[in-house]
């Protein structure tokens, strides 16, 4: 359990900026941070990790104090067991994929761990490359793999994705969750992508100007309503055309392209590019076999 | 007979200059970095003082400074042994003052162009400052150091005027290649002159060529 609860004056674009942070992460959570740039959602990892003092308040992991403006009490980063992934991934160029990754290592850890979890992100290929010779979705994966190696309790991860394209961000997600869930991680995310928010996350934090305006569930908080649907996508609206009675809305679902079928008076408020949820209740899904699997994982 | 002494001490001058200023500019330019103290402006004024002063207004206030006849002279005499008036020690401390800022400034830039997060990533990884700075920080500005270590190597080999005012044109202990030149010009022994000046010539031409090739990529290009 992380309990967050800090106040921190910040030096915004547009003056200074209050930011005011109240979170309670039970253990084993995914909990996700959304927001315009400049709301503050890094300065709340660099808060939790300890590279920026709060001005006043509480941070406590597991029962144990990381910060207290009251007791003047401060943990430095290096002994939060933290792991944390970068926005621009800040892989040591000097070493090669597999010495990023012993770097890390604690004094006395053992270098099998190092091995497992080659295996598990699969950087096999990739061990003694430098980090210059990898592309974005290789450097994340790395940089990933990298933020666990101290088996963290804690794993934070700033815009890991937005960078890359569709097909290696839905591959990425996928390691995400593999990785929360088999190390039994607390994580904090910070992501723009909604689809990716919904899939991932168990609860969801909108910050605006250092403030949480809403938060709960991903479906819950944006959309308002909670719709039972058998299966649900979300995507962004290309196109809207108006026929006699209905609209054809265009929708972009990851990497797809759906026509939906909607009246009129359902989307008044709709313009392209705006975020949405296609849904789906009465229908019974079909299934088709597009290839054959490689043996059991 | 060619005297070869004044560009032997001409070089020993350098290595130990540079070796010492290695190792007081990574903390100084570590501490211009890091740092938002209020003084940290006048440090780097300080820093740079050397770039625009004459040398011989450095090289008179160290002869007045170091002198025995002074506090501060004395009291190093008389405590540490030293004698820094017109002695070798005398010239390897005002050389290191002399190209404090070509060593400071390019590992100081080389910092300050890595990114944070880099830094950061270490700590977070429960490193120290000092192991950051070892083996994250210092290993990936090899070009600045590299800089850094030439230009101050070569700009000792260059001075005249501090070395002039402080160690004075004591054969085999203080006169180096650079006062060796003008001391035979006056002598109107243009061949030794001569002599010196081409040497020096080709060496720096040498060193700052090496700089330029490796930091520009050229030797890659070429050996690919």
């Amino acid at each position: 359990m992380i309990i967050l609860d800090v106040e921190k004056v910040l030096q915004a674009a547009d003056g200074e900026m209050n930011l005011r942070i109240d979170l309670t992460i039970p253990k084993g959570q995914l909990i996700t941070i959304y927001g315009t740039s400049g709301a503050g959602k890094t300065s709340v990892l660099r808060l939790l990790s300890g590279l920026m003092k709060p001005d006043r308040g509480e941070i406590r992991a597991n029962g144990e104090c990381w910060f207290s403006s009251e007791k003047k009490i401060n943990i430095p980063p290096q002994k939060r067991k933290i792991g944390y992934v970068f926005q621009d991934y800040a892989l040591f160029p000097n070493m090669t994929v597999r010495q990023n990754l012993e770097f890390a290592l604690r004094k006395g850890q053992e270098q099998q761990h190092i091995s497992d979890l080659i295996d598990i992100i699969e950087l096999g290929d990739l061990q003694s490359r430098k980090p210059d010779t990898l592309s974005g979705g290789q450097k994340q994966r790395v940089a990933l793999a990298r933020a666990l190696v101290q088996q963290p309790d804690l794993l934070l991860l700033d815009e890991p994705l937005s960078a890359l394209d569709i097909k290696i961000r839905l591959k990425l997600q996928d390691h995400i969750l593999k990785v929360h869930r088999e190390f039994n991680l607390t994580t904090v995310l910070i992501s723009h992508d909604i689809g990716e928010i919904v899939k991932l996350s168990d609860q969801v934090y909108i910050l605006e100007k250092g403030e949480v305006i809403r938060q709960g569930p991903a479906d819950e908080v944006f959309v308002n309503k909670r719709i039972s649907g058998k299966f649900k996508f979300t995507g962004e609206v290309l196109k809207i055309e108006h026929q006699q009675v209905v609209c054809i809305v265009t929708v972009l679902i990851q990497s797809d392209v759906v026509k939906v079928i909607v009246m009129e008076t359902e989307i008044e408020d709709l313009r392209v590019g705006d975020k949405v949820l296609v849904a789906s209740k009465a229908f019974n899904p079909m299934l088709y076999k597009v290839e054959t699997g490689r043996g059991t994982q | 007979m060619i005297d070869w002494d004044p560009l032997i001490l001409t070089f020993e001058l350098a290595v130990v200059t540079t070796v010492i200023l290695l190792f007081i500019a990574v903390p100084i330019a570590y501490w211009l970095v890091a740092s938002r103290s209020r003084i940290k402006p006048v440090a780097e004024t300080l820093v740079s003082m050397p770039l625009v002063l004459p040398p011989t207004v450095l090289g008179f206030y160290f002869l007045m400074a170091f002198s025995p006849g002074n506090a501060f002279g004395a009291w190093i005499d008389e405590w540490l042994g030293i004698k820094l008036v017109f002695s070798f020690t005398g010239l390897v401390v005002a050389s290191v003052i002399y190209s404090l800022p070509f060593m400071v400034h390019p590992i100081q830039a080389g910092l300050s162009s890595i990114p944070s997060s880099l830094t950061d990533a270490a700590y977070v990884m429960g490193k120290s400052k000092l192991t950051a700075l070892l083996k994250v920080q210092l290993p990936n500005i090899k070009a600045s150091l590299l800089t850094g270590i030439v230009l101050s190597f070569a700009h000792t080999v260059g001075e005249f005027g501090v070395v002039l005012m402080i160690g004075g044109n004591i054969p085999g202990r203080t006169r180096v290649a650079s006062i060796a030149v003008y001391d035979e010009v006056e002598a109107l022994n243009y061949g030794a002159a001569n002599f010196y000046s081409l040497i020096l010539f080709a060496i720096t031409f040498c060193i700052l060529l090496a700089v330029y090739l490796v930091n520009g990529k050229y030797l890659k290009r070429f050996w690919k």
